[in-house]
């Protein structure tokens, strides 16, 4: 089940995340990991290793279990990294793949 | 690299905040490092910014980090915030990535304030997406005023997890259960250390408190529990244990884990100064004098990052490095220094006299610590405790043998999750000390940077950010 916000007070800006395709509602200085919970997120990635479905454990930059692809960067610290309007944000499946530079 | 300040601080928790701020009340050029976006490190995440609601669940001690906030953001202290540091060099020299930028400073003196990391829990299921730190739901809380949705079960031992369940309690969480892995062993071994733990009879009765709450509130609890597993196939769906002589099950959509904190000890094992395992808190800690002096001339280490006393002891602490640092640049007498230290001395005595009490209560039973065989402990690289036994019957002496052997510790986590578990599993099946087993040697970049940030380094020194 999603996490909820229990402490809205308007003070904050609303900001409009793409989640796979789909549009979530976040806070300005919310993480990515935050705005994933509140949409209902429970599994980040896959791991490069087994496959196995992962989600954030410590949310503090730690662990690296949050790992997620923000405007097409793999590996970014979903706990670590803040939300902003119009980002898109796509759970990590299997190993990534080294690419070229644009 | 020529010195850019008098004082560079790492970390901006309570050990950093009171670092920062009486550097630079005694006049010392300082720079506050931290990676996160504010200040307040994980105590007092947010703490300048959380809403009202919010900040009323987390309570007093919450609340209190953000008066020595804005003294550190007013102190005249340079606050890099969103300077994730990857690289302490043997002459002080800390390379940090500040938004994209690599960014380098040196003083003479050094305070690393990097404190606590949550100690985990490696039981089976625990890699499940649903499973946290308990510590992870109270971050949620202060970033984002996030609670979870669903049920919850708690699990494992510590203040955290009790302080913990009851700010869900206060936000209307609904809890499956507060499952204690506290062997009753412990209450003896802890009983014996109270009249100790009596110095602070605040702690005490606010334990007393958070335990009346959670009986109030009817949440089934159960003590002496073993034989954990989180239940679910591709997420968390409960938790599985035995308790009372009988197997349980809770449904839960959460499971939160905790058996208490250890130092973060990534950039002391970097600049590869003395350790020592402390037997009591199952932990490695930093050999530092009074004022946080290392074994390195110039390193100091404050607050949890050295040993885990608690925020207040942290905020000590962080003075006391200051004002040793002040005195070793020249900047303080003998005699104002025993008159300035006087005061957080006794704050830092009082609060470490109740560490033996409360270490002894949570001190985390064995088979949390050296899982069974089949249960993953590097989660990274999947690496199950058998397989490092297996390794150390073939040979491996150590945490950094059993790594080059089967990647335990190898993954973008560097060992920070994994690394006591390894040691604790290799020390029983080697027959040796913790201490003789070892640590993961820990190298630059201590965080994953991108490489430009690397190549944009420039290697004469100063500030590359241009």
């Amino acid at each position: 089940m999603a996490w909820r916000r229990i402490d809205d007070d308007g003070a904050r800006r609303r900001v409009t995340v793409d989640v796979e395709g789909l549009p979530v509602d976040a806070r300005e200085g919310d993480t990515v990991a935050i705005a994933l919970l509140q949409a209902g997120v429970v599994a980040f990635r896959e791991t490069p290793i087994d496959g196995a479905l992962r989600g954030p454990l410590c949310l503090m930059g730690a662990c690296f279990e949050c790992l997620v692809e923000v405007d097409g960067r793999p590996n970014v610290q979903a706990c670590a990294t803040p939300v902003a309007d119009g980002m898109r944000v796509r759970v990590q499946r299997g190993a990534r793949r080294a690419e070229p530079a644009a | 690299m020529t010195d850019t300040h008098d004082l560079v601080v790492v970390g901006a928790g309570p050990a950093g905040l009171a670092a920062a701020t009486t550097g630079a009340s005694l006049g010392l050029r300082t720079v506050l490092l931290d990676e996160q976006p504010r200040v307040g490190g994980q105590i007092w995440r947010d703490v300048t910014r959380a809403g009202p609601r919010a900040t009323a669940l987390l309570g007093p001690d919450y609340a209190r980090g953000r008066p020595l906030a804005e003294a550190a953001l007013a102190s005249g202290a340079e606050v890099a915030s969103d300077a994730l540091v990857w690289d302490v060099a043997r002459d002080l020299a800390v390379t940090a990535l500040q938004r994209g930028a690599a960014r380098r400073v040196r003083a003479p003196q050094l305070v690393v304030a990097t404190g606590a990391l949550e100690r985990p829990t490696p039981v089976p299921g625990w890699t499940l997406p649903g499973v946290m730190n308990a510590g992870a739901a109270q971050i949620a809380l202060k970033t984002g005023g996030l609670v979870p949705g669903g049920p919850v079960v708690l699990a494992g031992g510590g203040p955290l997890l009790l302080l913990v369940a009851c700010q869900l309690l206060d936000a209307g969480v609904a809890l499956a259960g507060l499952v204690e892995t506290s062997p009753a062993s412990n209450r003896a071994d802890a009983l014996r250390r109270l009249p100790g733990a009596l110095a602070v009879p605040s702690m005490l009765a606010k334990g007393l408190r958070m335990i009346a709450r959670v009986r109030r509130a009817g949440v089934p609890r159960f003590a002496g529990a073993t034989a954990l597993r989180v239940l679910g196939d591709d997420r968390a769906t409960g938790l599985g244990f035995e308790a009372g002589g009988r197997a349980h099950r809770l449904h839960a959509d959460t499971v939160l884990l905790h058996h208490g904190v250890v130092p973060n000890v990534q950039i002391p094992r970097l600049l590869r100064v003395d350790h020592r395992w402390s037997d009591a808190r199952l932990a490695w800690e930093v050999v530092v004098d009074a004022f946080g002096a290392t074994s390195l001339p110039g390193l100091r280490v404050a607050g949890d990052g050295a040993a885990i006393a608690g925020a207040a002891a942290a905020e000590a602490a962080g003075t006391l490095a200051a004002l040793g640092a002040a005195r070793a640049l020249g900047r303080l007498d003998e005699a104002a220094l025993a008159r300035l230290a006087a005061a957080p001395s006794r704050a830092l005595d009082a609060q470490r006299r109740v560490r033996p009490f409360l270490d002894a209560l949570y001190r985390p039973p064995r088979w949390v610590l050296e899982p069974d065989d089949a249960t993953v402990v590097c989660r990274c690289e999947a690496v199950t405790a058998g397989r490092v036994r297996e390794m150390a019957r073939l040979g491996c002496r150590g945490p950094n043998q059993t790594k080059f052997y089967s990647r335990c510790g190898m993954g973008p986590c560097q060992g920070r999750v994994c690394g006591g578990v390894v040691t604790q599993v290799l020390a029983r099946e080697l027959g040796l000390p913790p201490a003789e087993v070892g640590a993961y040697r820990v190298r630059a970049p201590i965080k994953p940077v991108p490489l430009g940030a690397l190549a944009g380094l420039d290697e004469g020194g100063g500030d590359a950010a241009g």
